[in-house]
């Protein structure tokens, strides 16, 4: 049974290597037991024998890769997830962000979008979206054409509406979509602002000075060394006196840049990047 | 048998405060191995479990977090709204993974991952509940050479979830709350006297 599991994570070190020479996209550092849970769903819904097959047909064929990167990372996602998130968001970062003429917000890992939409709503409601710009990374091209469609399951909008309720929504959460019997589409309006483009935390750098990076549970993927890298980038990447905010169930406590940041809302991961020039870290 | 086991993991759903109570209120806070549990709970609030055991029990008691090593002498909760995993080194992880079994966290998840961790050294329980989760993650840590005990569906307040596990566990392993109790203070002992 060992030796047969050792077996396993060598042949995923393996793949994860040639995946990145290839394609660019790098797994390496990611925590090893979601990814080998994922990689034996992406084998049983793709129908192979086992990792060596996935290997070959996703080297050999691009299509193969797309579809196995859809396993890769986690299109799952909820709109104001954890609502005392987004209202703290809005008591303690809106005012601040308010004495700017123009606004720069980063959602780092977006996924399908629902946390980007969750934003602009917030922003629209206070007055704010015409003076900003919503950047929306992630490194799943699928993932971003979806965001960009702004359509999701209507089934999905009674826990969406009762989490918009519930982290401070000043209007109709309805006024903000339009639904047929199966699905609903944000309003274009919402839309204007955002722009989603492809980046990675692994392997990309620094693109834009922003005042606010909102970046949920894609930490908790990472091993501490590629943690220490993203955070370095979202401190490189904040202008002075930014905010960063993290998933609940992630910290900037363990990381080399941790003395770059205070915390502005502790339970909420919700951090104001200091006055420190020289935090103990560097961007590998 | 009983000494190579290093780590217990434990599943449950409804009933299972009550159930947890009877089997941790007895182990002295020197309890030479870790144990992690799985109590399906709503996400909609931060969960309150590590609170409501401290004060029940001699051991500590935490909520599980991202990159911590397990250490003897805790009872780690998964927290709720993610899945919890268990790394090689012997470290936490969580996912957002979609449910399973309509559970995050769920049982099945963090089985299959202590099982792949501890191996032979694991010792996997299941409690009361009305869920079929856990069934498939206990199969895989008796299949990895670890211990199965599942409490005896008609002495738990909801009988659905050790029902299911039992294919998985030898017949001399489905006990009452007492006897698993007495079965976690010998595999203390035997682990202490290593």
């Amino acid at each position: 049974m060992q030796l047969q599991d050792s077996e396993i994570e060598l042949q995923i070190t393996d793949l994860f290597e040639e995946i990145f020479l290839k394609y660019k996209y790098d797994f390496r550092d990611y925590s090893q037991a979601s990814m080998k849970r994922r990689i034996a769903q992406a084998i049983h819904s793709m129908d192979y024998k086992g990792i060596p097959e996935l290997k070959a047909k996703a080297l050999d064929d691009p299509l193969c890769f797309t579809q196995l990167l859809q396993f890769l990372t986690i299109p799952v996602s909820e709109m104001f997830r954890d609502p005392t998130y987004y209202s703290a968001f809005r008591e303690k970062v809106i005012p601040i962000l308010r004495t700017y003429p123009s606004i720069k917000i980063w959602i780092a890992g977006c996924s399908t979008g629902e946390e980007v939409y969750s934003f602009a709503i917030i922003l629209k409601e206070e007055g704010l979206l015409e003076r900003s710009i919503i950047y929306a990374t992630d490194i799943n091209e699928a993932s971003l054409a979806r965001a960009r469609a702004g359509i999701y399951r209507l089934k999905d909008f009674q826990k969406f509406t009762s989490n918009y309720q519930r982290s401070g929504g000043k209007a109709q959460f309805s006024d903000y979509y339009t639904a047929d019997d199966d699905a609903a589409i944000f309003n274009s309006s919402l839309r204007k602002q955002i722009t989603f483009t492809d980046h990675s935390l692994a392997t990309d750098s620094v693109f834009s000075e922003v005042h606010f990076i909102s970046c949920r549970n894609v930490l908790i993927y990472f091993q501490k060394q590629l943690q220490d890298r993203a955070i370095g980038l979202f401190h490189e990447s904040l202008c002075r006196k930014g905010f960063l905010g993290l998933g609940s169930k992630e910290s900037i406590a363990f990381s080399s840049f941790k003395t770059g940041f205070d915390d502005l809302v502790t339970r909420e991961k919700l951090y104001r990047k200091n006055e420190n020039s020289n935090p103990q870290g560097e961007i590998c | 048998m009983l000494n190579i086991r290093e780590a217990i993991v434990i599943g449950t759903s409804a009933g299972g405060i009550k159930a947890l109570e009877k089997i941790l209120s007895g182990l002295p806070a020197t309890f030479s191995l870790p144990i992690i549990v799985v109590l399906h709970i709503s996400a909609e609030y931060p969960s309150q479990l590590a609170e409501l055991f401290r004060n029940k029990i001699s051991l500590g008691t935490k909520e599980a977090e991202e990159k911590d090593l397990i250490k003897k002498g805790m009872v780690y909760f998964a927290p709720p709204g993610y899945h919890l995993l268990i790394e090689k080194d012997k470290s936490f992880s969580l996912t957002t993974e979609a449910p399973v079994h309509f559970s995050r966290p769920s049982i099945d998840v963090m089985f299959d991952s202590a099982a792949d961790a501890f191996g032979e050294g694991l010792v996997g329980i299941i409690l009361t509940g009305a869920s079929r989760d856990g069934a498939l993650g206990l199969r895989k840590i008796k299949e990895a050479g670890g211990l199965t005990v599942v409490q005896q569906p008609d002495t738990a307040e909801e009988p659905l979830m050790p029902k299911s596990a039992l294919p998985y566990v030898n017949q001399e392993y489905v006990l009452d709350l007492k006897s698993i109790a007495s079965l976690l203070a010998e595999l203390h002992t035997n682990r202490k006297n290593l």
